[in-house]
């Protein structure tokens, strides 16, 4: 919310600067956006009268203004419709800077008459936003002399933030209340007495809503004017709306808005002669009415909307918005005032549903000060009466001022335990009552509290050490170290954490780097990549509108935009959550990577080859043994999901049933559908699925067990049926003679002249090896044998002949 | 040569030992192959050599002659095996130098390709975090994407309607639980409740996690990342919360300087609550953290609600504690001078070469986080 300094000082007695009111501000929590100085850049600008003027040759909008700047008389360029003779005017020569644009004034051409300087409006020179003429300085300004000196700027002007629990500060007189209580001045207080009825009104006041629906608003106050004179606000008025950003309507209008800022405290203005009636009542819309609101938007209505209406329907959105039809003009001389205190919850929900922002709104959903409803009233009565004159009746009240709230206690020492500081009594007492609170001491140790009735969010003893530790100043809190509390630190990562790390880094020194993409899809994705997709009801475009089954879809996008930049090559991981079900938990971290295009680049040591799916399993293995996966329980299985090529994909196994990973070729189809018009593979771990390491009992490794005899190596070339899995032949050579037999190895597979239709011939080298003693034929030959029987056995291995 | 010799010795019928050796030396000398050598030597010392035949002819002198004539041959006998086994010498080191010029490379090729992947940010400092509050005793806590209603926002002290649910756009799923939509969480703050809910105190976590809002524009991005603090126990006050969140700050961003602040503000979850600003200085186009006389907001914190506690059954008048929660995206934009959210998002590989971290960086507060 925004404010001037000099309209803060109605409300504040202070000798403090803006500098010092913005820091005190913010350490109040009301945090300090920005100070905008307001005419601090005019100095270049001057007072110049226009003696000359004529219609641009070339251009029917524009006029060629002669003006006497005090230095000379010039010619400028002008399309401003109020541009007259005789007029004063704030000029800018060749080379100021323009504020509102920061840009510097440029000797130019306009349809081929050169500008000498430029006449400003009010927008250009940052000083509000009215762009329809140049400003007009009052006819005494004196030629030459800076503008400034001849205008109302109304400034510095301070924007703070304010939190949603403190509907009291969106009112100046509530930010002056904070000052005064931080120590900044001393409050001014406001003359709220009643205005003396200068007639008594007919005009009733109803409520009309439903039963147990009361409290969409407990207090409707109106009161009628008659006589009064619209028109222009005064230049104070329109200078302080301006500053703050409003723009100066009419002066019934601009009250309103002044009140809502001042206090706080939007009220509204019905011209009495549009409303139908004598009744104003206070009740729920009905479903299929319409109302046209002050912003020139119609709004359809459903059954829950509070409005006030007249006997044609709803003529104002309560707490929200006024309606056009029944609005104030110029021509207006009798005038209802209505205000209100509206349900803050109702106002959220109907605004939400209306789409309508407006700073009655802003107010009314954070709630509002019960007690200002007759108060607000009699003091835009008097400003009325003091702008625009007439007569005023009675106010007509229905509804009653909600009581404060029940008082409740503050044990003294709670502002220790919370806040870490410590205060005495009096100043405790001193704080409270500068911020409107009642306070009764009880004991030694505790007071009473009553908090004032515009403090909503006061509601327990927490609230009350904010309320004292910020008085004070958090700085005041002195810092304490936090420290580990055990002596042998517990891990502060769990396995399954530690193990993400590990995968990650594990990848990343395989070439591949991390990726972070969003947790949603497309949904042609989804389709590709699972089941159903888990939809969000507000997606923020169709592109991300399903979570994710798979890690794979975003980096395979994420690698065609890189092949798109001229990267050939492209290795990505993510490691993140994969949505399997739409509630809460039904979610994996999975840790996927895809390699995309060539293995590397053109080098002169090797020729480049399409990533295959044996890249994507080792990548998978890496990072189940970087996990401590026992290799020795890995079983690798033809199958996989459908996204994969179906001849080229695979699963990694623990036991018969749990799938640590899967990997493969990424299907064709896929690909196609993403435009990548090269080969990818990629592979998703499951890592939640990992087996848990168990707790050791100690960190000692196992002994090492290494023979010193010599190794005797034999090669085997067995002849199997084409589809029969490698890894069968080598679980089953691998254990054929556990003692002996130290590594086994796949050096060659052939299929072709030589062999049969439908078999192929799988080369392995075997390196038996015996702990202690050096192998003789006998025993190796023996193993031999084994080895070739398990392989039978197994497969239906023959020996290659 | 050899051949000719030996016709000259039967020519003069007599042998000439000095002469004889001479010539001998002087083959050696001249000889440049590594077999040239081999057959001299095999030629004078071999069985059927010449030096080893003079020396059998040796039987047919006199003793006295057969000692002084033994003596001799004997002499050039370990004169010709010494000029053999030098020249060999010299021949095989001319051998291996000519190997070594043949097998001369252009050392300046490039090497064979190893690319090495990149780590992205978020995870680097998500470890740096990890290893800053693990010394001060936090261990890592983690919850699900989808959270309920309650989770959310109910036991935040978020009532429905409550104008903190603007604050935050939400994301809606389809899918219900107990009649009310479920939502991607909006903060990691649901970490707290499942913390509590899953155990007694007293509790010290810190969750990082990814969040979601729905907003899209330069300065925020659908999803993001967060870490929530929270420490319970019984008499951990707004001190300790300064004294964490201050040597945090200082640790992560690795400057024991930089000015910090602590604002009132409001957070339905904590009371009293606050933001930590930490000092800085904004040039035209850059962000000098620490110095300056400017300040940066750079997480909301404050004192964890009694009503939180209450909704999961622990009791405020025994237990307390604090709260905080800040943007991981954002620290490390600011700590590593990343311009753009929105390019954490977009896997290109050109930014994580620029902005990644290598896989043997791990951070640790013993050895500097960032190296």
């Amino acid at each position: 919310m925004k404010f001037s300094l000099p309209w803060l000082k109605e409300h504040l007695e202070t000798d403090a600067d803006v500098e010092q009111i913005a820091d005190k501000l913010t350490a109040l929590g009301l945090e300090v956006d920005d100070v905008e100085a307001r005419g601090s850049d005019l100095t270049a600008f001057t007072v110049a009268e226009i003696v000359g003027l004529r219609r641009h040759p070339d251009a029917e909008r524009l006029n060629l203004c002669e003006v006497d700047t005090g230095k000379g008389k010039l010619e400028v360029v002008c399309g401003a419709p109020n541009v007259h003779l005789g007029m004063k005017a704030v000029f800018g020569p060749v080379g100021s800077v323009i504020p509102a644009t920061g840009d510097v004034l440029k000797r130019a051409k306009i349809r081929g008459v050169e500008s000498q300087g430029m006449l400003f409006s009010e927008r250009e020179l940052g000083l509000g936003e009215d762009h329809d003429g140049i400003v007009e300085l009052p006819a005494d300004a004196k030629v030459g002399q800076p503008a400034i000196d001849f205008m109302t700027i109304e400034g510095p002007v301070i924007d703070i933030d304010i939190t949603p629990n403190r509907s009291d500060c969106f009112g100046i007189s509530g930010v002056a209340r904070e000052l005064a209580a931080g120590g900044i001045g001393t409050l001014k207080s406001r003359d709220f007495s009643p205005v003396p009825a200068d007639f008594e009104t007919d005009l009733d006041v109803v409520f009309d809503l439903p039963e147990g629906r009361e409290a969409a608003c407990p207090l409707f106050v109106a009161r009628e004017f008659k006589g009064v004179k619209n028109g222009p606000s005064p230049a104070w008025l329109q200078a302080r709306l301006t500053a703050i950003g409003l723009r100066p309507i009419s002066a019934l209008v601009d009250i309103t808005n002044y009140v809502c800022f001042d206090l706080g405290r939007p009220l509204h203005v019905f011209d009495a002669n549009k409303l139908n009636g004598r009744r104003l009542t206070l009740r729920f819309s009905k479903a299929g009415e319409r109302l046209e609101a002050l912003d020139g938007k119609t709004y359809d209505l459903d059954d829950e909307v509070t409005v006030i209406a007249d006997a044609s329907g709803p003529a104002a959105l309560g707490g929200i918005m006024g309606g056009e039809p029944t609005g104030c003009t110029e021509e207006t001389t009798d005038v209802i005032l209505e205000i209100a205190l509206f349900c803050p919850r109702r106002t959220a929900l109907t605004g939400r549903k209306l789409g309508i922002e407006s700073d009655a709104r802003t107010r009314f959903e954070r709630g509002l000060d019960p007690a200002m409803v007759i108060a607000g009233a009699e003091y835009a009565t008097k400003l009325i009466q003091e702008l625009c004159g007439g007569e005023a009746s009675q106010l007509v009240v229905a509804g009653s001022v909600p009581g404060l709230r029940p008082p409740f206690p503050f044990r003294l020492g709670h502002l220790e335990r919370l806040a870490g500081i410590t205060l005495d009594v009096e100043t405790i007492e001193r704080h409270l009552r500068a911020l409107g609170f009642q306070v009764e001491a009880v004991d030694d140790e505790t007071i009473q509290v009553v908090p004032p009735s515009w403090r909503h969010d006061v509601r327990m003893e927490a609230d009350i050490v904010e309320e004292l530790a910020r008085l004070q100043g958090y700085e005041r809190i002195p810092p304490m170290p936090v420290r580990r509390t055990t002596a042998v630190s517990e891990p502060i990562l769990a396995p399954e954490q530690r193990m993400r790390s590990i995968a990650r880094r594990t990848l990343a020194a395989r070439g591949i780097s991390e990726a972070a993409t969003w947790s949603f899809i497309e949904p042609a994705m989804v389709k590709a990549f699972g089941e159903d997709g888990l939809k969000l009801r507000n997606p923020i475009n169709a592109e991300l509108s399903v979570l994710r089954p798979s890690i794979l879809p975003n980096l395979l996008q994420a690698a065609g935009r890189n092949r798109n930049r001229g990267i050939e090559s492209v290795a990505l991981f993510e490691s993140g959550p994969r949505f399997y079900g739409d509630q809460p938990g039904e979610q994996e971290v999975t840790i996927g990577g895809v390699r995309v295009g060539p293995n590397h680049g053109r080098h002169w040591s090797s020729q480049p080859r399409d990533v295959d799916v044996f890249d994507a399993r080792a990548d998978a293995l890496a990072v189940l043994h970087a996990c401590k996966v026992n290799p020795d329980g890995l079983r690798v299985v033809a199958d996989g999901p459908g996204h994969y090529h179906p001849g080229r994909k695979g699963r990694l196994m623990l036991g018969p049933k749990t799938v640590l990973a899967e990997f493969g070729e990424i299907h064709p189809a896929i690909l196609q559908k993403l435009d990548l018009e090269t080969r990818a593979v990629g592979f998703e771990v499951f890592l939640d699925r990992l087996p848990k390491p168990k707790k050791k009992k100690s960190c000692a490794r196992p002994p090492l067990k290494a023979s010193n005899f010599p190794p005797v190596d034999r090669d085997f070339a067995f002849v199997v049926e084409k589809d029969v899995p490698a890894e069968i032949l080598l679980h089953a050579v691998r254990g054929a003679d556990k003692a002996l037999i130290q590594d086994v190895s796949l050096f060659d597979v052939y299929e072709g002249k030589g062999l049969e239709d439908g078999k192929k011939s799988l080369a392995l080298a075997v390196r038996m090896q015996a702990m202690d003693h050096t192998l003789e034929e006998g025993e190796i030959d023996a193993a031999v044998k084994k080895i070739t029987a398990a392989a039978a056995k197994a497969t239906g291995a023959t020996l290659r002949a | 040569m050899v051949e000719m010799a030996r016709k000259s010795e039967e020519a003069e019928g007599a042998v000439d030992i000095d002469r004889l050796e001479s010539e001998i030396l002087a083959q050696i000398n001249i000889a440049d192959q590594l077999d040239a050598l081999e057959q001299i030597r095999v030629g004078e010392l071999g069985k059927k050599g010449r030096i080893t035949q003079l020396t059998k002819s040796l039987g047919a002198l006199d003793p006295e002659a057969r000692r002084e004539a033994g003596q001799r041959y004997n002499q050039v006998k370990h004169a010709v095996a010494e000029a053999i086994a030098g020249k060999r010498t010299a021949l095989e080191a001319e051998a291996l130098d000519a190997q070594l010029l043949h097998e001369t490379v252009d050392v300046t090729l490039p090497v064979r390709p190893e690319i090495m992947g990149r780590l992205h940010p978020v995870s680097q400092v998500t470890e740096e975090l990890i290893a800053i509050f693990g010394e001060m005793g936090f261990r890592v806590a983690e919850g699900p994407d989808v959270e309920d209603d309650f989770n959310n926002f109910t036991a935040l002290n978020i009532p429905a309607e409550h104008p903190a649910r603007q604050m935050q756009d939400t994301f809606y799923m389809e899918a219900e639980k107990d009649g009310t939509p479920l939502v991607l969480r909006t903060h990691t703050s649901p970490v707290q409740i499942r913390t509590m809910l899953s155990g007694p105190p007293p509790y010290r976590i810190i969750a990082p996690g990814r969040t979601y809002r729905c907003d899209y524009d330069i300065t925020h991005t659908p999803m993001f990342h967060q870490v929530e603090g929270l420490l319970i126990d019984r008499r951990t006050h707004m001190g300790h919360l300064k004294g964490c969140l201050i040597d945090f700050v200082r640790t992560f961003f690795e400057r024991d300087d930089i000015p910090v602040r602590f604002r009132p503000s409001y957070f339905p979850f904590t009371e009293p609550s606050a933001e930590m600003d930490i000092g800085c200085k904004r040039t035209a186009d850059e962000l000098i953290i620490g110095g300056g006389d400017d300040w940066l907001e750079i997480l909301g914190c404050g004192m964890v609600h009694p009503n939180v506690l209450r909704a999961v059954g622990v009791d405020p008048e025994v237990w307390q504690g604090f709260a905080f929660g800040m943007g991981i995206d954002r620290i490390a934009m600011l700590k590593y001078g990343i311009p753009d959210l929105r390019t954490f998002f977009e896997g290109d590989l050109r930014w994580s070469g620029n902005y990644g971290f290598g896989a043997i960086d791990v951070p640790t507060t013993y050895g500097g986080l960032s190296r």
